[in-house]
């Protein structure tokens, strides 16, 4: 009779713990329309619809890519089991499998949890670190090289750094890094931005961007309604990123850690906002508002990395600390002529870097070596096979449209389609 | 006939055309254009690089009127309209060869 209500309590568990992952999942999904909209503001009008074609391809290659082989590569420990998914289905013995796992971790330990709830939620955040590079590339990349660049990101470059970090093997075989990114300040989103770093090296700035005496101008992004709508969703979309990297959520200490993630997560995307808000104002004399966006998502890039051990006030600072550095990243990267139209070097790369160098700070178990030869490794091997990927796709079909095509828009000339027709006969 | 073209900053189209209907104006064309005059542009920030925008938002109003009309509408336009600082547009007088109504092929002052 006892041992019957604690499988029941069991089974309530497992399935809220799977509940909760599916939730989570949905959330990070939606940040996909946060990308989306933030990338179709801050670009000009001409190049609204191929942006968008971009990032809605892109999402769907990096669930295709992941699901093919990239989970796999990821977390399947060398079994290859699981490409295509091949061993997602718990079998005949799911129960008997998941109650066993149960007992055995009690209701502190590892969550036990459905393998189908596991890949939507990584499966997502691949989806994320693709989108990064959308945004830094746009306005003068060749759409089907840059989807042909998201199939190998997604299918390889990708799930490798993943399988030495939360994957848990040992760098080519190699050596083991002692390192904690909680949810992917390095993992997934200076990963993302060192893949657009290595892309935006080999297809220069946008024409016009920078004078021939080193000024450099500026190209005002369309739309500041879809730009801010686009941070706000990326905002929500953060706390299932991080509040869903708990893994668990069906005891007491893991709840309450999921609430303290949500916190501090909200506290860092405020105090970057803050800080970005107030240092543009002294630096321009004027609120800046795509500013006041880089910082509020650098407050979130910060903490992604450490959500749980920081108190509310220091996820506040570290977030503030961050809307810091990122304008002056931003201000700095112009200056060496790399042209990035929404920051996501600046907000995703340096911010990345920053935020797994402040885990030691509040978290005994990490240390500052190996945060740093963890971020160098995964810096050093996402950002040289990407510059690799794109060479030879720059070699194979070329990566930038032409002169004449980017000054009519990607728009007409990618996808022959204007974002906001006008003066057309379609109506007879 | 003559065809006014008069240029004005965007606030003052209602009071313009409110002040041309009081004058026995019939019918106006409004189009929203841009330029510079002595007003000149002004800078704008984006990202914290400073661009200018050389040209200016205004209003054009076009309104084609039987010679003997002429002053008053000048008058009506250039009442409203002027706020005493640079940017407050122009007027443009030209003859008007013929109007036709469309709908009916009225032609002349009665078309107007």
């Amino acid at each position: 009779m006892e041992n019957q209500t604690i499988n029941q309590i069991f089974e309530l568990q497992y399935a809220m713990d799977t509940f909760y992952f599916l939730v989570s999942g949905a959330l990070v999904m939606w940040m996909a329309a946060g990308f989306s909209m933030l990338e179709a503001g801050l670009v000009r009008s001409k190049n609204t619809t191929e942006i968008l074609t971009k990032n809605v391809a892109l999402f769907a290659i990096s669930c295709i890519m992941f699901l093919v082989m990239g989970y796999e590569l990821m977390y399947g420990g060398g079994g290859g089991t699981n490409f295509f998914l091949n061993s997602i289905d718990g079998g005949d013995d799911l129960v008997a499998d998941a109650l066993k796992s149960s007992a055995e971790n009690g209701f502190g330990g590892d969550s036990v949890y459905s393998g189908a709830s596991d890949f939507f939620f990584q499966v997502v955040f691949v989806a994320t670190a693709m989108s990064i590079v959308s945004g830094a590339v746009a306005e003068r990349m060749k759409l089907w090289a840059f989807l042909a660049f998201a199939v190998v990101m997604t299918g390889v470059i990708y799930p490798l750094e993943g399988s030495w970090t939360w994957g848990g093997q040992p760098v080519f075989g190699l050596f083991s890094l002692e390192f904690s990114d909680f949810a992917g300040s390095g993992i997934v989103h200076m990963a993302g931005a060192a893949a657009a770093l290595a892309g935006v090296l080999l297809l220069g700035a946008r024409k016009g961007k920078y004078g021939k005496n080193g000024e450099i101008r500026a190209i005002p992004g369309a739309n500041m309604p879809l730009a801010t709508l686009g941070t706000f969703i990326l905002w929500m979309g953060w706390f299932g990123f991080n509040g869903g990297s708990v893994l668990k959520l069906g005891d007491i200490s893991s709840a309450h850690t999921v609430a303290m993630v949500f916190l501090n997560t909200n506290a860092a995307a405020a105090g970057g906002a803050v800080g970005a808000l107030i240092l543009a104002r002294i630096l321009f004399g004027k609120a800046d508002l795509t500013m006041l966006l880089n910082g509020a998502l650098a407050g979130l890039v910060a903490i992604t990395a450490g959500p749980d051990t920081p108190s509310p006030v220091e996820a506040t600072l570290f977030g503030m600390i961050a809307g810091v550095i990122v304008v002056f990243s931003i201000l700095s990267l112009d200056k060496m002529r790399i042209d990035d139209p929404v920051g996501a070097i600046s907000v995703h790369g340096v911010v990345g870097f920053f935020g797994l160098m402040i885990v030691p700070l509040t978290n005994d178990g990490a240390t500052f070596m190996g945060q740093l030869i963890g971020a160098g490794v995964i810096f050093g091997w996402v950002f040289g096979a990407s510059l690799i990927t794109w060479a030879v796709i720059k070699m194979l079909m070329g990566i930038r449209i032409s002169e004449e095509e980017e000054a009519a828009g990607a728009d007409i000339t990618e996808c022959g389609l204007e974002a906001y027709p006008e003066f057309t006969n379609t109506g007879k | 006939m003559k065809m006014v073209t008069a240029i004005i900053k965007p606030f003052k189209l209602d009071d313009v055309r409110e002040a041309l209907s009081e004058v026995g104006v019939n019918g106006v064309t409004v189009t929203e254009v841009k330029g510079f005059g002595r007003q000149k542009g002004h800078t704008e920030l984006y990202r914290g690089a400073e661009y200018t925008v050389d040209f200016l938002p205004k209003v054009k109003i076009e309104a084609a009127i039987s010679a003997d009309m002429l002053d008053r509408t000048i008058e009506a336009i250039r009442e409203v309209a002027n706020s005493g600082k640079v940017g407050d547009g122009k007027i443009f007088i030209s003859n008007l060869e013929e109007v036709i109504r469309i709908r009916t092929g009225e032609s002349g002052r009665e078309a107007i």
